[in-house]
């Protein structure tokens, strides 16, 4: 108790202050906020560095293979003989051996990480697009759009449904055969896959937030319907979708693996791409199984990042876990 | 000596990456067997921290417990997780303030009730729902052989809660905590379930303790009050003296900032000024002082003690409120 | 004294419930408003209190049609609102506003104060450019006691009341005439409570407002109200001066109701007369015939209270809705005892089937 009572003054008007919001720093937007809590988490940090890392590799990775990974260079010079089962392994000039068609492996795996990265993103958002598209409009009708939007929103989820309930193969093959394989064709039926899933779930978000009382405060203000939607509902729907989209990378790039696979992607002869190196390994998993360990380790890395950054998202995206 | 004694209760919530949070900080009280003690105060106060640290119910994890609650020779805070599972239930009983998330919703209500009495008074299958019956009953639900088969969402909200209590009252505890316990219900159901809650303590000798923070319900039930202010109690006094004498500024601020239904339109309330949220942290004086319109010098640099008076009033204040400038 | 500002005349508002997969198919109506009749002076406070489920929300919003009204009439200074064509409502919309009970969900957390503010001058056109606007703004800001650097900030960062204040800052700022509050306070804190029933008494004597206050807290209604209504199960029961109301409560809810409300004051308490009443609210669904309270009623009689719908009737300066007010009230009638019949919820079924999980907002995937 030896403080000067003006001192003490101070102190309590410093701790009051503390407490209340100070005045000279601009306010903090929930996305900020996010980002803020984002980059505290340590699965983030690990998840944005694998993509980072993978993009980095997607970019500038096929101006600097030290091979042609189309050059069957080990066949030309006579060490690769895959029909006699004769395969090398890592050597300090090829440090992940010859493919069974005597390419080099590594240049192969950095190579196709590109293709990859473009199949998952590309499908990806054809499954955001048209889903954010269908989800927005059904959402938005049985939200604010009375007894008609309640129609609206039947009809089209109805045909969500439809192709939700068509096992995601069959979808991808019936693509397949429609349009000729392809990496279009792998693209458009993985994204078609998703689409469903952004629907829905947008649309759930929407009717929750379209129910909320500041989408009533602003029909009290007078504000028009379609402006409800754009400036208020959809903007706060969009948290999980974004977080899914994220998680749809991970699923997207496993499934293009999948069906490249099965022979329905890229048909251009030694283009590499993951998936399909992962299926032309398994016909030597007898002679050298590490070449189908090689990609599949790329895909898994790959979709634990998206995982990582996903679920960190959702975490900082939640509401309730704010403070 | 009392049924249970509460010194210096104490709990901390640390988490990595957070402030560390001092949500109950250094709580003392006592019970005695038939007494109803209230623990009123606002959001945030730390009231239902310190009903979930005595039943054990804190995250093993991330909540710091300290101090001591002795349940009739018991020290509850140093029990192990099995036998605090034992004492719970059947010495001592929980009332939440929600009763639809605190009842299982895809369990009969029958069964709800019978789990405690067959696993704490070890009855039988028939006895234990006949016994139930009889407790709904005794709670005041109609038909009750019926009720039993029926599951909570069938039952209105007052009827849940009367469920809850039931299987809370279920053992015949020495103890009952009720954490708000009518506040998600309207003002007639309200007034049901307290006259039950009353009719409960005189009926069984059971202490309860009323977590509110509505000091009307405190005025008419409620023998001991006990005012919390940021995880400590600031005046502790028996009820017709509390509502007639309050000494500290803050219990003064709540009963001039509540709106009344004997006092007329338009009189003026006087509200507390700033927001819960401003404290000042105990250890550097009166948490209460940011807001306060009486504070002094000495309301600041160290922690005011509690005074107590002869009448078994206290209250933690260096300046309190006169006894004839009464609100 | 002049026209009253809003007018209601049997008002109506029945939701249907509905099944089926694409087409709906109506199987009955929750008859949340049943026919209510009253009239909110000019620069008064009317305040409509109940408890859940009598549907003084849903008056409230219908009166400002934010949700349509099924039957009946309103007046708003003499244009009626019912038939009034979309655009032009939109136009009105300026001249009644509204304050909601949660201040956080009633703000939308990705709106900073300024553009929550600046959203309905906007949607008018009301001020020339941003200059014009910031001035009104500020003023408004002003006169609810906040600070000129809440402009920038979000909802989440501000305390409960001021939450609450923005709230009525986003009301005031078009300068309407009639605010309709649907419980403004119960979501705060009780120290804080104060400061926002203050607030709004203050703003009524400074600007002239009429109130509509809608709350479940008698109490508080008493506090700010200039009238009171009483409703049941969609419909009023008691209309009175606040005073009169509290002296000489009529219908036997408003007593019951009356007695339930806890008074801060021991000395109080001990000497009150308690009225409990047995069970619960009827479902809105499926009302009682004849007096809507009689099956919870302690002086129902056996003639006319179960087949004879009561209408508000003049009694002495209060309205009431009860064919016995005046024996009641002399002490003629005496209390008996009810028993309790047991009240389902709403939408109930035999046996819970898929339990599915709620979706609530915020919660993802």
């Amino acid at each position: 108790m030896t403080l000067a009572s003006g001192q003490k003054k101070d102190k309590l008007d410093r701790l009051s202050e503390l407490a209340a919001v100070r005045d000279d720093e601009q306010g903090v937007s929930l996305w900020r906020d996010a980002f803020r809590r984002l980059r505290r988490n340590p699965a983030a940090i690990v998840g944005a560095a694998i993509l980072l890392l993978f993009v980095l590799v997607a970019i500038v990775g096929p101006f600097l293979v030290p091979y042609d990974p189309a050059a069957q260079i080990g066949v030309q010079q006579g060490v690769v003989r895959s029909g006699a089962g004769i395969i090398p392994g890592p050597s300090s000039d090829h440090w992940l051996g010859y493919d069974h068609q005597g390419r080099d492996e590594f240049s192969r795996l950095i190579a196709g990480s590109r293709q990859t990265l473009i199949v998952g993103v590309v499908s990806t958002v054809i499954g955001l697009t048209v889903g954010v598209l269908l989800g927005g409009l059904s959402g938005a009708a049985a939200g604010l759009g009375g007894r008609w939007g309640r129609w609206v929103d039947n009809v089209l989820m109805r045909i969500v449904d439809m192709l939700l309930s068509v096992p995601s193969l069959l979808l991808a093959v019936s693509f397949a055969a429609i349009l000729g394989p392809s990496p279009a064709t792998v693209m458009i039926a993985v994204g078609a896959v998703s689409v469903p899933v952004f629907a829905r779930l947008l649309r759930g978000s929407m009717i929750a937030q379209a129910n909320r009382d500041y989408v009533l405060a602003a029909t009290s203000l007078g504000v028009g319907r379609g402006r409800i939607a754009i400036s208020h509902v959809v903007p706060n729907s969009l948290a999980p979708v974004i977080v899914q989209a994220t998680l749809t990378l991970a699923t997207a790039i496993i499934e293009v693996a999948a069906l490249s696979f099965l022979g329905l992607g890229s048909q251009v002869l030694g283009q590499p791409e993951w998936g399909l190196m992962l299926a032309e390994a398994q016909r030597y998993l007898g002679v050298r199984p590490a070449l189908a360990i090689y990609p599949a380790v790329a895909i898994i890395i790959t979709a634990f990042g998206f995982t990582l950054l996903g679920e960190a998202m959702r975490e900082a995206l939640d509401p309730k876990l704010r403070k | 000596m009392a049924l249970l004694d509460v010194e210096d209760l104490s709990v901390t919530f640390r988490r990595r990456g957070q402030r560390t949070v001092h949500a109950v900080d250094g709580v003392s009280f006592s019970v005695d067997a038939g007494e109803v003690v209230a623990l009123v105060g606002e959001s945030g106060c730390g009231k239902s921290v310190t009903s979930l640290a005595l039943m054990g119910l804190l995250p093993r994890r991330g909540a710091q417990v300290g101090g001591s609650a002795n349940f009739d020779g018991t020290e509850l805070l140093a029990l192990d997780q099995r036998s605090m599972r034992d004492i719970r239930g059947k010495d001592v009983a929980m009332i939440f303030q929600d009763p639809l998330s605190s009842l299982n919703p895809v369990i009969p209500i029958g069964i709800q009730v019978t789990e405690v009495l067959v696993r704490h008074r070890g009855m039988s299958g028939d006895a234990a729902r006949k016994e139930a019956a009889n407790l709904l009953d005794r709670v005041g639900i109609p038909d009750p052989r019926r009720r039993l088969k029926e599951y909570p969402h069938q039952l209105s909200g007052g009827m849940r809660q009367r469920a809850l209590i039931a299987i809370a009252v279920a053992c015949q505890p020495r103890l009952l905590i009720a954490d708000e316990p009518t506040t998600a219900l309207d003002v007639t159901i309200q007034a049901q379930i307290l006259e039950l809650l009353k009719e409960l303590v005189r009926d069984s000798n059971t202490a309860l303790i009323m977590i509110t923070h509505d000091l009307g319900v405190v005025a008419g039930m409620c023998d001991m009050i006990n005012v919390l202010y940021a995880g400590r109690v600031v005046e502790s006094a028996r009820r017709k003296e509390l509502f007639a004498a309050p000494r500290h500024p803050y219990t003064v601020g709540l009963l001039r900032s509540i709106p009344r239904l004997d006092v007329g339109r338009g009189e003026k309330l006087t509200p507390i000024r700033g927001s819960v949220r401003d404290v000042l942290p105990w250890s550097e004086g009166c948490a209460f002082a940011p807001r306060c319109d009486r504070r002094i010098d000495a309301s600041i640099g160290e922690p005011p003690p509690m005074v107590p008076t002869h009448t078994g009033h206290s209250y933690r204040c260096v300046n309190p409120v006169p006894v004839e400038e009464k609100a | 004294m002049s026209q009253p500002l809003v007018e209601v005349r049997d008002l109506k508002v029945h939701f249907p419930i509905t099944t089926g997969v694409i087409f709906d198919r109506v199987v009955g109506h929750v008859k949340a408003v049943d026919g209510v009749d009253l009239a909110v002076p000019r620069g008064k406070t009317y305040g409509l209190v109940g408890e859940s489920g009598c549907g003084k929300s849903t008056l409230g919003r219908a009166i400002l049609r934010l949700t349509e009204p099924t039957a009946g009439s309103v007046r708003f200074d003499g244009v009626e609102l019912t038939k009034l064509p979309p655009a032009k409502m939109r136009g009105m919309r300026r001249r009644m506003q509204m304050i909601f009970q949660d201040p956080m969900s009633s703000l939308d957390p990705r709106q900073n104060v300024e553009s929550i503010l600046v959203e309905g001058l906007q949607a008018h056109g009301i001020g020339a450019d941003r200059n014009e606007r910031r001035k009104i703004i500020s003023k408004t800001l002003d006169a609810v006691g906040l600070p000129k650097w809440a402009l920038s900030r979000y909802p989440h960062e501000f305390s409960g009341g001021q939450r609450q204040r923005i709230g009525i800052a986003r009301a005031l700022v078009l300068g309407p005439e009639l605010i309709v509050a649907d419980e403004p306070v119960s979501a705060l804190d009780v120290s804080i409570q104060a400061q926002v029933i203050n607030l709004l008494d203050e703003l009524q004597d400074e600007l002239g407002l009429t109130y509509l206050v809608i709350a479940h807290d008698l109490a508080v209604v008493r506090h700010i109200s200039d009238v009171v209504g009483v409703m049941y199960l969609g419909a009023l029961v008691e209309e009175a001066p606040s005073d009169r109301l509290y002296r000489e409560p009529l219908h036997p809810y408003t007593r019951a109701l009356m007695s339930a409300v806890p008074v801060p004051d021991p000395e109080v308490e001990d000497r009150r007369e308690r009225i409990l009443l047995a069970g619960d609210l009827p479902s809105p669904a499926n009302p009682p015939p004849g007096c809507r309270f009689h099956t919870r009623c302690p002086w129902a009689q056996p003639t006319r209270c179960a087949d004879e719908r009561p209408v508000l009737r003049d009694v002495g300066g209060t309205r009431v809705a009860c064919h016995w007010a005046e024996q009641i009230n002399s002490g003629e009638l005496r209390r008996h005892e009810v028993r309790v019949e047991l009240i389902r919820p709403e939408g109930e079924g035999e046996t819970p089937g898929v339990v599915s999980a709620p979706s609530e907002p915020g919660s993802y995937v």
